[in-house]
């Protein structure tokens, strides 16, 4: 079944803020494998020019991805989540996240399209911090498989 | 030492590197990303929705490829735009081997504002797995 195209444009209320903790980012890197003292150390953060340690580039996939939930789950949209693939992730910075950051995300569908049978799906999530200022700003696109592509 | 914008030339390559990745890795990102499709972690799953073996996160993939980039720069926070399109799975093998993520990247485009492109190159078995992988960078 194909996505209505009349989504294009939704937008989801912001979500409830999330704290950003030094553990958390330690955890992250830790999972990655990335050693860079940024993440973990604040001293060493700090001689870069940043308050606190700062969060990997990908770190506020985190928060963007649970905010897309919201789309995901949106009963009147009715994506089927277990034909669902990541197709591609993009970041756009005005800083990293950092820990200490109380942050929300906005998320609109900024695109519906059909490719070969499938749904494509752009999701963008607005991340901004406590005092309103933009972060990060990630754009996913999903793709629905056909349904009669199951298996494959 | 951080790199200048008046060192680096279109076709700088930057120092590649070599990411291996078991389960137990995707196990431990499952956890720190939130992100539990169990895709990544039961191979009985994986299996049957028609996938090769449990394969690595995308995001997994994406967070090691731009460490090529992050550990040239020195500071993170250089990284003013990156994107990559997921062209194929990284199947990890329960073999205690897992899968070898490869990565290597160069400068692509001198950008304005002492910004470059970097374009990535990352594959698994000699095979590429992820597509329009480009981060922006702007440098000292």
């Amino acid at each position: 079944m194909a996505l209505d195209p009349s989504f294009i444009g939704r937008t989801y209320p912001p979500t409830e803020p999330y704290e950003v903790g030094r553990e958390k980012i330690r955890e992250f890197a830790v999972a990655v494998g990335d050693g860079n003292p940024a993440y973990t150390d604040p001293e060493a953060a700090k001689a870069l020019g940043h308050p606190d340690v700062i969060a990997p580039p990908t770190f506020p996939f985190v928060l963007t991805y649970r905010a897309a939930a919201q789309v995901v789950e949106d009963p009147e949209l009715g994506l089927d989540f277990s034909r669902v693939v990541h197709g591609d992730q993009k970041f756009a910075y005005t800083r990293p996240v950092r820990a200490g950051d109380r942050l929300s995300v906005v998320v609109t569908i900024d695109n519906i399209k059909s490719l070969a049978g499938n749904d494509v799906l752009t999701v963008r999530g607005e991340v901004t911090d406590a005092t309103g200022e933009h972060v990060v700003t990630s754009v996913m696109t999903l793709v629905a498989r056909a349904a009669d592509e199951a298996g494959e | 030492m951080a790199i200048s914008y008046d060192e680096v030339e279109v076709g700088t390559e930057l120092p590649a590197q070599s990411f291996p990745v078991t389960r137990d890795t995707l196990v431990r990102y499952a956890g720190a990303s939130g992100d539990f499709n169990p895709i990544h972690w039961n191979e009985k799953f994986a299996l049957e929705v028609g996938l090769p073996d449990v394969i690595a996160h995308g995001m997994f993939t994406m967070a090691e490829a731009i460490r090529v980039v992050t550990d040239w720069v020195g500071d993170p926070a250089a990284v003013v735009e990156y994107g990559v399109r997921f062209t194929r799975p990284v199947p990890v093998p329960n073999d205690g081997v897992g899968a070898v993520i490869e990565v290597s990247g160069k400068v692509a485009k001198l950008l304005d504002d002492r910004k470059v492109q970097i374009d990535l190159l990352a594959t698994t078995g000699g095979q590429k797995v992820l597509g329009l992988s480009r981060a922006v960078v702007r440098l000292a």
